[in-house]
């Protein structure tokens, strides 16, 4: 994949969104975990999502690429349209990659079989190609020598750079990433987020569950933030961070930032 | 070279006493100490109630060396039928094991009623009444021998057993994993074929194991209805030569070889597969 720059306008105003949700809902048997979301997601934007436990962002982000089914409203996802049953589910999930904050490597693979086994199962590439790509997306997230260890062999960190390679193989459009580092010891946090820097410069969509402002500010384009299953305010991160709107926004934000 | 005593310090070491009776010597003297009871109890039995031992006669059974060479005798042909009885009587419960435990994960409302009728009927019915109706009754509605009526007996029943198994197995792999799959479009046979089954190997070895043992166990009930296996075989030779303590002596040391043999077997699988 070549260096795209993307620019920030460019992203806002082109073409049509590559997620579009509209008035969804989410229920768990009567709780209600989404409430009325409406956003989009162009092509190349990165969005970053915060909020408290339970706001609702992991069932949103999971709706995206069907983990989750909404309950009601409307979502398509790269033209396809989601919802339960449909026969476009497992093509959607090849567009979507999914990055989980416990990683979900396969363990009794390889770090390479890891990475082949999609591409060669699901997109029928054949093996030679696949290893070749594999190799290229692991010199990508910095560990090209780690090829023929197991997970478990891994630290927490080099397992979700390879979590990372295992999507990017599948050379989705648009990465979703749900909380990518909070299962981490600190001192790995940085080397997962140097590879997601790395990801946004390449113009990839990005949509992000995590609490790390710092990398917020450095790549979003849009902050977004939940409480209560809703989506409470959007804005650009300058204004994001500087004068949100709502007062449960700021009193989040006022809670991270001091640590 | 010196004595390094530091080694042995750095483990604690459990008790003398338990480290004594664990060791391996030992273990095996507690072992013939009990096989040897047992075998005197039953010999002394025997001569209490006048029995009279011919073990001179057993080897015949198992093999003769006569001018026209080496032959194997009928307690040899029995084993090889009690295998072959065993083995595809296996596969069968298997197959319809993994059958059953999928139709019951589905989570289709059809398919696991089907599972579990066939469960609740195969898991309380007697084994020995199951064969008659497989025999008697399906025999010969279906044209089944009595080889063929005791392969499907066998291999339903152990069926309802294995389903079990494969069903805890597959429960026990983490839920992740089926998201880790999902996620890059894989569908759920690839999940199944790919990601979930390899992984439950390892939960279900140790249970399988059992269950290959009680397969070569319970299929000495098919010499109720004369198929010609291990224990068919034993009664026959008993009524020719009146040997009943030698045979079946014999019949059982001959189970037992087998069944330890299995055991050993599946434990190198399982270092295979052991976490890695
Ligand atoms: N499978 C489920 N069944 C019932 N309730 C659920 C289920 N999954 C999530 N919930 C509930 O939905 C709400 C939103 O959950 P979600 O995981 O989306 O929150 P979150 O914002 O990702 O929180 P966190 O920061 O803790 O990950 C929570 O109250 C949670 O208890
Ligand atoms: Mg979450």
């Amino acid at each position: 994949m070549a260096y795209q720059p993307v620019f920030a306008n460019e992203v806002m105003t082109g073409g049509n969104p590559i997620i579009q949700a509209e008035s969804l809902d989410k229920f768990y048997g009567s709780f209600q975990a989404l409430d009325n979301i409406n956003m989009s997601v162009h092509s190349g934007e990165r969005v970053v999502i915060c909020g408290p436990s339970g706001s609702g962002k992991s069932t949103l982000i999971r709706c995206f690429n069907a983990l989750e089914h909404h309950s009601a409203g409307k979502l398509v996802v790269d033209g396809i349209e989601v919802y339960e049953g449909s026969k476009q589910i497992r093509k959607l999930r090849q567009e979507v990659g999914m990055v989980f904050q416990q990683f979900n490597l396969f363990p009794h693979l390889t770090v390479l079989e890891n990475l082949t086994i999609g591409p060669m199962r699901v997109r029928k590439v054949p093996r030679a190609e696949a290893e070749a790509n594999a190799h290229r997306y692991l010199e990508r997230v910095h560990i090209p020598e780690q090829a023929d260890k197991y997970p478990s062999q891994l630290s927490g960190g080099q397992q979700q750079r390879v979590a990372i390679a295992r999507s990017l193989c599948m050379e989705s459009r648009i990465m979703l990433f749900d909380e990518p580092t909070s299962a981490l010891d600190p001192e790995m946090i940085n080397e997962v987020l140097d590879v997601m820097v790395g990801l946004a410069d390449t113009g990839m969509t990005m949509v992000c569950v995590t609490h790390e402002m710092g990398f917020a500010r450095k790549v979003a384009d849009t902050m977004i933030f939940m409480d209560g299953g809703q989506i409470i305010e959007t804005a650009p991160p300058e204004k994001f961070f500087t004068q949100p709107e709502s007062e449960r926004c700021r009193a989040f934000l006022e809670q991270i930032l001091e640590h | 070279m010196h004595q390094s005593p530091s080694t042995d310090y750095v483990i604690p070491r459990p008790p003398l006493a338990g480290r004594i009776l664990s060791s391996a010597p030992v273990s095996i003297l507690i072992y013939l100490l009990v096989i040897g009871f047992i075998i005197y109890t039953a010999y002394d039995g025997s001569r209490a109630m006048g029995y009279n031992w011919q073990w001179y006669r057993m080897p015949q059974y198992l093999w003769t060396i006569t001018d026209e060479g080496f032959q194997w005798g009928e307690i040899a042909f029995g084993l090889v039928k009690t295998l072959q009885l065993s083995v595809l009587a296996f596969a069968l419960a298997l197959g319809l094991g993994l059958l059953v435990a999928l139709l019951r994960l589905s989570g289709l409302l059809v398919g696991s009623a089907v599972a579990r009728v066939f469960l609740e009927i195969v898991r309380n019915t007697p084994l020995l009444v199951l064969l008659y109706l497989f025999y008697y009754v399906l025999g010969p509605i279906f044209e089944l021998d009595r080889y063929a009526a005791s392969i499907l007996c066998l291999g339903v029943y152990h069926a309802a057993l294995i389903s079990e198994i494969f069903r805890a197995a597959i429960n026990s792999v983490a839920p992740g994993q089926w998201e880790g799959a999902a996620s890059i479009g894989m569908s759920k046979a690839q999940a199944y074929r790919y990601i979930v089954l390899p992984q439950s190997v390892r939960f279900m070895l140790p249970p399988m194991t059992g269950e290959m043992v009680n397969m070569v166990k319970s299929s000495a009930i098919v010499s109720v209805i004369a198929v010609a296996e291990l224990t068919t075989m034993g009664r026959n030779i008993i009524s020719d030569s009146y040997m009943s303590f030698e045979v079946w002596f014999t019949i059982a040391a001959v189970y037992l070889v087998v069944t330890l043999t299995l055991s050993f077997g599946v434990s190198l699988i399982e270092r295979h597969y052991a976490l890695k």
